[in-house]
């Protein structure tokens, strides 16, 4: 007689039976994980960093300098925001003011190799703002090439990322505060001290995680601006060893190290990470502040508002113009840009749709989890599953596959399935970050209604979630295929005829100094983003079935 | 009808095919100048297809020593035919990974104009390298390596990466010919001068024509262009009194390649006067092999090297790992 | 035994416990008083079937329903809000009630017509909730309830945002629906002097437990221990 299954093991199954879903995105983000860090491991061996570390001085150059450029980045960033957003904060409204914050949001979803391009041109050696001010007879005559450079293009993409992320900083201050500081008379400094830099202190650290991660990650901007072994990082080297030198033991152990020191940055710092949310950073802002009508303090805040905007929309408008003004025909009539374009756009969409796949398992079981079965700490398990990537960056499990892949002869045949598997990983956490709190909120709202009427599943998705979700499930998908269009790190690794991706064409353009070839394609890439953004947002988000 | 159509249809596919099928297709690695429009790409490709009823296909990689780490990271399953531009330096090592096959055709016959005995690798050009300056903006030209690299308050300079560039890797060896053990120490003295150091030569002298620096790594032939092409002898070479490290460029075959016999063929047609013709005015290098016309006349009063540099291809085979290693950690301070 | 027996029911959330005995007669309006926190809305839950208790059982009609999902379980529940879906119209919302993918056969369709007109909202039913008023939103609940036929109605304070007036006529709907379609109705109420409008028995609640029971009048009038009757802000000297 068979035994029937004891009340402990139905349990499982029914738990099992319902979760398959996060189980099998987590399983998959595991096995992808799991398999680089052993590829890894069996290809460096820990002993070999260890004793490399202790050997060679340029690998403790390397690391020093990752860590150096990403302090000095997130410093620069975040010193320069706090009086950027401090000065939005306090004027609630002055024409423009949607645009600006809006422009605000260019630079994340800019190609980087563009905005590199575009920083080239404007602060480059020969660039606009040398001639600017040569003209008013001053001369700069430092170096680009290296940290200053890389410098300059992490503050134009992380700057105006702190900035909306500062923002919402001010929501939190309560009215009566200001009405009260106002009875006291305090003047702006005051204010700063007392009110607003208490409520700082609560996004400052959050703020600062993030860019730290972004920064110390950083692959294409070094690459294109370092200029030479004296400001290499992590990445570019580990994609020199493998391109430049074939060293694979090398590119494995230095991975290794990426590896081992984000996943210990993100277990350090993810308390703060977890509170900070990428925020769409339009704040209402319409507060009575006792200093906001002096008209000192108002031009002080527009001019810093206007050399904002300036900043970030020049090397844009630099790439903009150079390009409507290159070899507009003979770039684009080239067959090889439309093929880089749509491997791009393939590979995007594919990306997006990996992501959107894992995130709709993660998120599903973990509402499940939360609402019907109460289980908050698997649910935050999967949550935090899905951000796998701040601590295991893009080149370290790419370059972990593409060495997993070398040995069986097939590496770069299955470049473009590595590149979007990679890009999903990638996109993943802005894919929970868009459509997680909107489903959340759903299951929030609706979760007993529908299991009182027995919605489940399809039905559930269908009828009680995918109006409430669809609008922010068509921004991420947008966002995600964008973000990946746009990607230039995996990509460059397993590129081999030159333009497997429009990026990687980009940069070989670069590379061999056609710059107004370069400009071309650059704005050919922003259309492409553009496009895709828009038709994916639209097709998804708006249109009415 | 409609049996008709189908059948017509899989008639032409099938011929279409069988087309395809005819034409071979013979891929060369080589290096990203050699494919550009003014490079000799073009122009090799129209010359040899008009002959062998084939197609020509250039990947085109950062530069020479990329070419090496390619080979060895393809391995086996790579999709080369023929390797073009490696140099000297590398050839042993290239050699080493077993992929190349001998070129199988008697050098006595073949007419080169250096002394060349290798049975893998064969020849194309050869040159010197050399620094080039702008005379427009470097009032001082040095004129030895050792001034370059002790006057601490000399002009900035655009380098290669040793690890992709064939020049990159010649300036390397030649600083550690003429400074030998000193050659950390030298790079030392340089290494706050060089303005950036790029992946391959066609960056580096992009910059340098843009004015970002007024001395680049390159060519002692590279003044030829902007003689013929441009009539100007605004860019020079520095003539150097310890001498010049020399290059040869070579190509090989790869061993595992499916159309050895094409490959073939096209080593011999690189020998001969329709590929050499073009490598003065397209590579601006001096041709290893016939030509059936003397050099054009921007050719004449070049900088010719007192000496030539160069060192054993198994001496380099041995340290360059070790000196590039060297290099590294002394430009990363 | 009676129509809703609920047996030596245990629950326990936290620090807090939960023990309940009960039986509710059937077609009977049984009101559940007693202070914030004293876990009346709990007790909703678990009839309900969105938490499970650690030990005992609730029976309905002599068949034990405590293994059941809340979809399968014969009682339908009215919530405080969202008890509609915004981004459908009436119909639909009214429609899922009898089949959740809204698949729905002719003799659906009749019944829905049917709840539509017992509620009142003849010409209401195409349009969205947010272009109603709160009174026909609950409505249109309650109609969905209907459609649901099942034996025990559930009411979780659900009128509480409404005007008086309107309260008062909700209740009355509520009350005449029970006595045409032989309801059960247990109503979570913090106005216990309202809820005897319709209701005859009542259970007070404190601390996770039914401290009295029996008719609502009679409690209102002679609360028989000191938390009911400081409840009901009466002092008992």
């Amino acid at each position: 007689m068979a035994r029937s299954p004891g009340p402990l093991t139905r349990k499982f199954y029914a738990i099992a039976r319902i979760s398959w879903p996060g189980v099998v995105s987590a399983l998959f983000l595991l096995l992808l994980i799991g398999a680089t860090f052993t590829v890894l491991l069996i290809g460096s061996g820990p002993i070999r960093l260890i004793n490399d570390l202790g050997k060679d001085p340029y690998l403790r150059q390397v690391v020093g300098f990752t860590l150096w450029q990403a302090s000095l980045s997130t410093l620069l960033s975040i010193g320069m925001a706090i009086p950027v957003a401090r000065a939005f904060a306090r004027q609630p409204s002055f024409p423009g003011r949607r645009l600006v914050l809006q422009l605000l949001g260019l630079p994340v979803v800019t190609p980087v190799i563009v905005a590199v391009l575009g920083i080239i041109a404007v602060y480059g050696q020969s660039g606009i703002l040398r001639d600017g001010l040569q003209l008013l007879g001053l001369s700069w005559s430092g170096r680009f090439y290296g940290l200053t450079g890389i410098l300059v293009a992490h503050v134009f993409f992380n700057f105006p990322l702190s900035v909306r992320m500062l923002l919402p900083a001010w929501d939190r201050i309560p009215s009566e505060n200001w009405r009260l500081a106002s009875q006291l008379g305090m003047n702006s400094r005051q204010l700063f001290r007392w009110l607003e830099w208490p409520a700082l202190t609560s996004v400052l650290p959050g703020t600062a995680a993030v860019v730290f991660l972004l920064c110390f990650s950083s692959f294409a901007v070094v690459l294109v601006l370092g200029g030479g072994p004296s400001a290499t990082t992590i990445e570019v080297a580990i994609y020199q060893a493998l391109r430049f030198e074939f060293d694979p033991p090398r590119a494995a152990a230095l991975a290794l190290g990426q590896l081992g020191i984000c996943t210990a940055l993100v277990l350090g710092l993810h308390h703060w990470i977890r509170a900070q949310s990428i925020s769409r950073g339009l704040a209402s802002g319409a507060r009575y502040r006792p200093d906001a009508d002096q008209s000192i303090h108002r031009s002080f805040d527009l001019a810093v508002i206007g050399l904002t905007s300036t900043f970030v929309a020049l090397p844009l408008a630099a790439i903009v113009y150079a390009g409507c003004t290159g070899p507009l025909s003979s770039v684009l009539l080239d067959s090889r840009l439309w093929a880089a374009a749509g491997r791009s756009v393939g590979i995007a969409l594919a990306a997006a749709a990996v992501a959107l796949s894992l995130a709709a398992g993660l998120l599903v079981t973990s509402r499940h989890l939360v609402f019907q079965l109460r289980r908050r700490t698997e649910s935050d398990v999967l949550q935090i599953a899905g951000s796998i990537t701040l601590a295991v960056p893009p080149m370290v499990t790419g370059t972990g596959l593409f060495l997993l892949l070398l040995p069986l002869g097939i590496a770069f045949d299955l470049a473009v399935l590595v590149i979007i598997l990679v890009n999903a990983t990638l996109v993943l956490p802005y894919m929970m970050r868009t459509v997680g709190p909107a489903f959340l909120d759903a299951g929030h709202r609706y979760d007993r209604l529908c299991r009182q009427l027995g919605m489940s599943g399809w039905y559930r998705l269908r009828l009680a979630d995918w109006p409430i979700i669809r609008r922010p499930l068509g921004f991420a998908v947008a966002l995600c295929a964008t973000l990946s269009v746009g990607d230039m790190g995996v990509a460059a690794l397993f590129d081999t005829s030159g333009a497997i991706t429009l990026p990687v064409l980009l940069y070989h353009r670069l590379g061999a100094y056609r710059f107004d070839e370069a400009a071309v394609t650059a704005l050919a890439l922003i259309v492409l983003c553009a496009v895709v953004f828009l038709v994916v947002d639209r097709g998804i988000g708006r249109w009415h079935s | 009808m409609k049996f008709l159509l189908r059948g017509g249809f899989a008639l032409l596919t099938a011929i279409t095919y069988c087309a395809q099928a005819e034409t071979e297709k013979l891929t060369i690695y080589t290096y990203s100048s050699f494919v550009s429009d003014w490079g000799p790409g073009p122009a090799v490709k129209k010359a040899f297809e008009r002959d062998c009823n084939c197609e020509l296909d250039f990947v085109g990689l950062e530069d020479g020593a990329a070419l090496l780490s390619r080979l060895q990271l393809e391995g086996r399953h790579s999709k080369a035919d023929i390797i073009l531009g490696l140099d000297t330096n590398l050839t042993t090592e290239a050699a080493a990974t077993g992929l190349l096959a001998p070129h199988g055709l008697n050098i006595d016959e073949l007419d080169l104009s250096i002394d060349w005995t290798d049975d893998v690798f064969l020849p194309y050009d050869y040159g010197h390298f050399a620094f080039v300056y702008d005379s427009e903006a470097l009032a001082v030209v040095p004129g030895s390596l050792e001034a370059l690299v002790q006057d601490t308050s000399g002009p900035q300079l655009i380098i290669q990466d040793p690890r992709t560039s064939t020049p990159g890797l010649g300036l390397l060896l030649w600083i550690r010919v003429v400074f030998g053990d000193d050659a950390p120490l030298a790079w030392s003295q340089l290494a706050p001068r060089i303005l950036t150091v790029t992946a391959g030569w066609s960056a580096a002298y992009g910059l340098f024509l843009e004015g970002e620096a007024p001395l680049v790594l390159s060519y002692t032939t590279s003044p030829a262009y902007h003689r013929h092409v441009e009539g100007t002898d605004r860019y020079r070479a520095a003539a150097f009194s310890e001498g010049h490290y020399a290059q040869i460029e070579v190509a090989a075959k790869l061993a595992d390649s499916p159309h050895q016999a094409l490959a073939d063929r096209f080593l011999v047609f690189m020998l001969s006067p329709a590929f050499q013709d073009l490598i003065p005015t397209t590579n601006w290098m001096f041709p290893a092999g016939r030509t059936s016309q003397p050099l054009p006349d921007a050719f004449t009063g070049l900088v010719q090297p007192t000496r030539t540099l160069l060192i054993e291809p198994e001496q380099v085979a041995a340290h360059r790992r070790a000196w590039v290693r060297e290099w590294l950690e002394v430009l990363g301070r | 035994m009676a129509f809703l027996t609920l047996k030596n029911l245990r629950f326990r959330q936290g620090t807090w416990q939960f023990a309940i005995d009960a039986k509710i007669e059937r077609n009977s309006c049984t009101a559940i008083i007693g202070p914030s926190g004293a876990g009346k809305s709990t007790l909703l839950s678990l009839i309900a079937g969105f938490e499970r208790p650690e030990r005992g059982a609730i029976f309905v009609d002599a068949e034990d329903i405590t293994a059941l999902a809340p979809a399968l379980r014969p009682v339908t529940i009215l919530f405080q809000e969202n008890n509609l879906f915004a981004h459908l119209t009436l119909a639909r919302n009214i429609g899922l009630g009898r089949h959740p993918g809204l698949q729905l056969s002719a003799e659906d369709k009749t019944r829905i017509e049917e709840a539509v007109a017992a509620v009142g909202l003849d010409g209401l039913e195409d349009r969205l909730p947010e272009s109603v008023s709160g009174g026909e939103r609950q409505r249109a609940a309650l109609a969905r309830c209907l459609c649901q036929d099942r034996a025990v109605l559930l009411l979780d304070e659900p009128f509480n945002s409404l005007d008086p007036a309107l309260r008062h006529e909700m209740r009355s709907l509520v009350d005449r629906l029970r006595r045409e379609r032989c309801l059960t109705v247990l109503l979570v109420s913090h106005n216990p002097e309202e809820a005897a409008e319709i209701a005859d028995t009542a259970l007070f609640m404190h601390g996770g437990q039914i401290l009295e029971r029996g008719n609502l009048e009679e409690l209102l009038k002679r609360p028989r221990t000191s938390q009911l009757a400081h409840y009901l802000g009466q002092s008992r000297e």
